[in-house]
């Protein structure tokens, strides 16, 4: 893994303006966000989002970008963190207009891109949807029919990010699968009892190791950890396997 | 600066503690990695070193611990801006693996289970880094690194490999993994490098 070092790409702060902001569930808000002066964002990328007090005081955190790659106006959905310092402020706090700064965009790893053309398993927890929505709108702007399956674990029906959007996108393009799985509440008429994602789910829903597709997994630390052990189990060869973890930040 | 946030104050959960730029206090130990977990049975682990010039030797995990282990108390910072202060650890000093080795090396790239690596200044981290194997007097979790990995706590974390096993001393610089992924070949927090 050695080459020549990469190019220096200073990172430095620029502002972004709220051009529009509505609640994705309860306690999650999507951002749009207007960035003059930012690079062309890949699906999977995260930004980093400082806030700064009167005073001087800043606090930053990293979100993950949904929007699509290289999209004009870029997206992030936070989560109100209960003991959270900058999630409840984007939240309940900041008002379309409003500018706030951002670093970015980062992480050329948890990647995924229009000339990938094996199949793709998506695996989100909660919010862990985040950035692999963004992969699916990539996906779709691209036109790419490389399979695509998405599992997507999520408490409550009430709980899930992008519904609407997703439910069309799966209509319109026989190529991708969506499965729910409801760890707390499933909706009326469903044939599965409320669990977590488990090693046998993901046999029965998820793309099979021998058709070896690369793997997205991001969610809560927990759920990666599961998963991913459970991935390998099943013969999926660990380097296939790109997880993205979230710690309890907020 | 030059942004303000009309009503944001903040929670400054770091007190009276002094943190490098951006960082907040952490008190939980959260996990990131690039990929799942490796699970590594010490009785199968094994680390090398190689020179610049090929020559090349190993320990088990005896002889690791024959080098002499010591305790260690120190700060931890991810750049994903959590810190967290006054963690203690048990591990054998970087330096004791170099005894006797001729180099003249200015780097290193150090190697994992799994197939993490990261780039390191080999003078700068002599004296403050170790292949740690105890995390508050338990046994180094496999999420966390888990049996040994690299600890460089005056450094980002990603800087300090988790289950590592191979050192390769290099005259130049050459980015690892993070850092041909967006992140900053050295990683000061206190310089706050981040990314690229």
């Amino acid at each position: 893994m050695t080459s020549t070092p990469p190019p220096p790409r200073p990172s430095t702060w620029v502002p972004a303006t709220v051009v529009d902001a509505w609640m994705e569930a309860p306690g999650s808000r999507t951002l749009l966000l207007e960035v003059p002066d930012m690079a062309p964002t890949l699906a999977g990328q995260h930004l980093d989002i400082r806030l700064t007090a009167p005073d001087g005081y800043t606090a930053q955190r990293s979100y993950s970008l949904s929007s699509p790659a290289g999209a004009d106006r870029v997206q992030v959905t936070v989560d109100r963190m209960p003991d959270g310092e900058v999630s409840p402020y984007l939240v309940d706090g900041l008002e379309v207009g409003d500018q706030v700064e951002v670093k970015g965009p980062i992480g050329r790893w948890f990647l995924w891109q229009p000339e990938q053309t094996e199949p793709v398993q998506l695996i989100a927890g909660g919010s862990g949807v985040v950035p692999l929505m963004s992969m699916v709108r990539t996906r779709a702007a691209a036109g790419s029919s490389a399979p695509l399956r998405m599992l997507y674990s999520v408490r409550t029906p009430g709980g899930r990010f992008y519904t609407e959007e997703l439910a069309g996108l799966t209509a319109a393009d026989p190529a991708f699968d969506l499965q729910y799985v409801y760890t707390r509440k499933v909706p009326e008429g469903w044939p599965h009892q409320a669990g977590r994602l488990t090693g046998a789910l993901l046999m029965e829903f998820a793309i099979p190791a021998a058709d070896r597709p690369t793997v997205y997994v991001c969610g809560p630390t927990a759920f990666v950890e599961t998963v991913a052990d459970a991935l390998v189990q099943q013969g999926h060869e660990p380097a296939r396997i790109r997880t993205e973890r979230f710690g309890p930040s907020g | 600066m030059g942004i303000f946030s009309p009503g944001f104050t903040g929670r400054r959960r770091g007190g009276d503690v002094e943190l490098p730029p951006g960082q907040y206090l952490e008190t939980g130990f959260p996990v990131l990695s690039a990929g799942p977990t490796q699970y590594v049975d010490k009785r199968n682990w094994k680390l090398s070193l190689t020179t610049e010039s090929g020559d090349t030797r190993s320990w088990d995990w005896q002889g690791m611990l024959d080098l002499g282990p010591e305790e260690i108390r120190t700060d931890l910072h991810c750049v994903t801006a959590w810190s967290k202060l006054g963690t203690t650890w048990r591990g054998v000093p970087f330096e004791r693996f170099l005894e006797g080795v001729d180099t003249s090396a200015d780097y290193f790239m150090a190697g994992c289970y799994g197939g993490y690596t990261t780039n390191l200044p080999l003078q700068e981290i002599l004296g403050r880094s170790w292949i740690a194997f105890e995390f508050e007097g338990k046994d180094l979790e496999p999420n966390h690194g888990g049996p040994a990995r690299l600890l460089v706590p005056h450094l980002y974390l990603w800087k300090s490999a988790k289950w590592v096993n191979s050192i390769t001393l290099m005259q130049q610089d050459a980015p690892g993994f993070w850092e041909q992924n967006g992140y900053n070949m050295h990683g000061d927090p206190w310089r706050e490098e981040r990314y690229w």
